[in-house]
């Protein structure tokens, strides 16, 4: 079935088809009510894509609001204790609510607004997507329905009263195991039922075609910004790319503008929770296998008999069964290389960064940090490797001193 | 293709009544139970039997559906014990139509041709499945033409007349018109909008059209039997099930419920 597993592709970057597929995975998997709305966004997604309004829009607000360009930073005592390649972080986790969520959700609302939609829904899993999508509807002033895991909104309650200050009505999901995949659940019935005035902003690379490509296309800033900024300050492009994947948006953001350059070595991290062989953990890609789930096929956590089973991750943002396609397709291409972080593992790189460059990084790109850890020693002092700090790690430091409290 | 949903819909005819078809879930609230019911839906009036196929995310029903699919997985259902179910109804009953109805992943897994195959082999008569819209066809729609299996389609209040001409295309043996643009088990949608749908769908299909979600009464059914070929009731016999739980009742006491409801439903189809 997996045919496209050993054949290139002439180019890396020219997917999805019409039909919304990389390779095998990708697709339209939704049920009858939704597909007229997702022809209507794929069509509307069409219509602004390459429209100088819409995108000049996208730029002011991305420049005024969100505070981009991210700076590339060079990580000097970082790259001295590792002693090996140099260590650029894209710090994406300066923008506007700390994260690289909001490249996407201005993007959504911007098209929301195209479409005459004027009710926002979204899921969340650690809670960043829903701060970044109650944010922009505060901006826009559309009411804000976010949905969100009861065992999430536990563990994340900062970013729930976050949600809650910015105007949006935080519904807790108590449905199935009460997570991410069940908020996204949830998401999808209230959609089919508000079809008329609701638009969902999905928050990663997930999801019914356009959705993958879109928030794709959104989260590429990254990735564009990277490469204008490597080679003003090293008048090359790296040599290797890193990033953290739960449904993988930060990192197609920084992987894509790079796919078709050979040199680069691309290295996609997911979370290994207590250890694949646990079988409590977070990676799609190491430990599941394809399947059809939220609108797409991709690789999914499941079990013998195609149930859904739960991730597990310490950082609630990498908690999802899944995985965007086009993660899947880039892994049976070989063009990126997807390998897994313990949550020991990211504690560790977590420590490691607040010590040695006084930044305190969110636990996803923790996990990214810990491969590079592992890879930089090894490289030659002329090496460049850029990882994508994706998201700062205030809303971490409470399940991270239930860890280390004790120890420090 | 199998002949049971045509003969059915033959015979409605001549008696000149709609159908009722009736949804539970297989495995629900475990194998035993589950086989009870299904054995005695016939008996009690149902004329189509509807099976769902459990499965952990099903995204476009409600929580009454859900936690059905969550019992019959946490009780050792899953797609053998649902083909096992069909083969062994299919020892006593050659007549009633059997309709499996879930989301693709399940089948995905299980592999699509081996899964039409013993579907076939065990009694099935058609599919319908939530989450492959027309344009995911090649996936299991034409295997399962190919196969002799119906495909069971849904249209929607969102389907404009283009979009049903495309969901049309490849239907076969009924169409299941939802009622509402919703889950399941939630509202229940105005009579005289269900007739205008139905009217649209007829001036472009001869098969017959069957309405479902948001009906639970025996009234609500004779309404639709004014105007439809079939009823289809999911969530309120689910209910049974879950109120039989909660009050401790046997496997034979929540059998005998949930028949008793269906026999009272199959009164409003005549």
């Amino acid at each position: 079935m997996l045919d496209n597993q050993h054949t290139k592709p002439e180019s890396f970057r020219s997917g999805p088809d019409e039909a919304g597929h990389f390779g095998i995975f990708g697709g339209r998997f939704v049920a009858e009510t939704l597909m007229p709305l997702i022809l209507s966004v794929e069509e509307a997604w069409n219509a602004c894509r390459h429209d100088p309004d819409f995108l000049s829009e996208m730029e002011s607000h991305a420049r005024d609001y969100i505070g981009r360009p991210s700076p590339l930073y060079f990580a000097r005592r970082l790259t001295r204790e590792l002693g090996g390649a140099k260590i650029y972080f894209k710090r994406d986790e300066l923008n506007h609510t700390g994260s690289h969520k909001i490249n996407n959700t201005l993007g959504q609302i911007l098209l929301a607004r195209r479409m005459n939609k004027t009710r926002i829904i979204a899921e969340t899993g650690a809670g960043q997507h829903g701060v970044a999508t109650a944010t922009v509807c505060a901006l826009f002033n559309l009411p804000c329905v976010i949905y969100m895991g009861e065992t999430d909104m536990e563990r994340q309650a900062p970013n729930v009263f976050r949600m809650k200050l910015l105007g949006a009505e935080v519904i807790p999901v108590t449905s199935g195991t009460a997570t991410l995949k069940d908020a996204m659940n949830e998401a999808l019935r209230d959609w089919v039922a508000n079809v008329t005035d609701t638009f969902y902003i999905i928050g990663t690379v997930a999801g019914p075609h356009p959705y993958p490509e879109m928030v794709r296309e959104f989260q590429s800033v990254i990735g564009r910004e990277t490469r204008d900024q490597i080679m003003e300050r090293e008048g090359r492009i790296p040599d290797t790319l890193v990033a953290c994947i739960g449904g993988g948006s930060n990192a197609m953001g920084l992987f894509h503008p790079f796919l078709d350059d050979e040199s680069v070595k691309i290295f996609g991290v997911e979370a290994a929770g207590h250890g694949i062989e646990s079988g409590k953990h977070a990676a799609s890609l190491s430990g599941g296998k394809p399947g059809v789930l939220h609108g797409n096929r991709t690789y999914l956590l499941q079990n013998d008999d195609g149930q859904i089973i739960d991730a597990h991750s310490i950082s609630a943002g990498l908690d999802y069964p899944g995985i965007g396609p086009e993660h899947s397709w880039l892994h049976e291409t070989g063009r990126v290389s997807y390998v897994s972080v313990t949550d020991s593992e990211a504690l560790e790189a977590f420590r490691l960064c607040c010590r040695t460059e006084g930044i305190i990084p969110a636990l996803e790109p923790s996990h990214a940090l810990a491969h590079v850890a592992r890879i930089a020693p090894d490289m030659a002092k002329d090496r460049i490797i850029v990882m994508n700090m994706c998201g700062r790690g205030d809303k971490d430091v409470f399940a991270v001193a239930e860890v280390l409290g004790d120890i420090l | 293709m199998t002949r049971r949903i045509g003969n059915r819909f033959g015979k409605l005819r001549r008696e000149n009544r709609a159908g009722l078809v009736t949804y539970t879930v297989a495995g629900d609230p475990d194998p035993a139970t589950s086989r009870k019911i299904l054995g005695g839906l016939p008996e009690a009036g149902a004329d189509f039997i509807e099976l769902g196929m459990p499965f952990s995310d099903p995204m476009a029903d409600g929580p009454a559906i859900q936690l059905a699919s969550l019992r019959a997985l946490h009780n050792g259902g899953g797609m053998i014990n649902t083909l096992n179910m069909v083969r062994n109804f299919r020892t006593r009953d050659m007549d009633t139509p059997i309709i499996l109805m879930g989301y693709y992943n399940p089948i995905h897994c299980y592999g699509s041709q081996r899964f039409l195959d013993e579907a076939l082999d065990a009694g099935v008569d058609g599919l319908i499945i939530v989450d492959l819209p027309p344009e995911e066809d090649d996936e299991l729609c034409h295997p399962c033409l190919t196969s002799g299996l119906n495909w069971i389609r849904l249209t929607t209040p969102t389907s404009d007349d283009r979009r049903l001409e495309k969901v049309l295309k490849h239907s076969s043996g009924f169409v299941y018109h939802v009622s509402i643009a919703g889950i399941t088990g939630t509202r229940s949608a105005e009579l005289e909008d269900i007739e205008s749908a139905v009217q649209r769908i007829r001036r472009q299909t001869d098969l017959p059209v069957a309405v479902g979600f948001g009906i639970r009464t025996a009234e609500q059914v004779r309404a639709i039997s004014e105007i439809a070929d079939a009823a289809v009731v999911g969530s309120a016999l689910v209910n049974v099930i879950r109120e039989g739980i909660d009050s401790g009742r046997s496997g034979d006491d929540i059998a005998a419920a949930l028949h008793a409801l269906v026999r009272e439903l199959a009164s409003g189809t005549v």
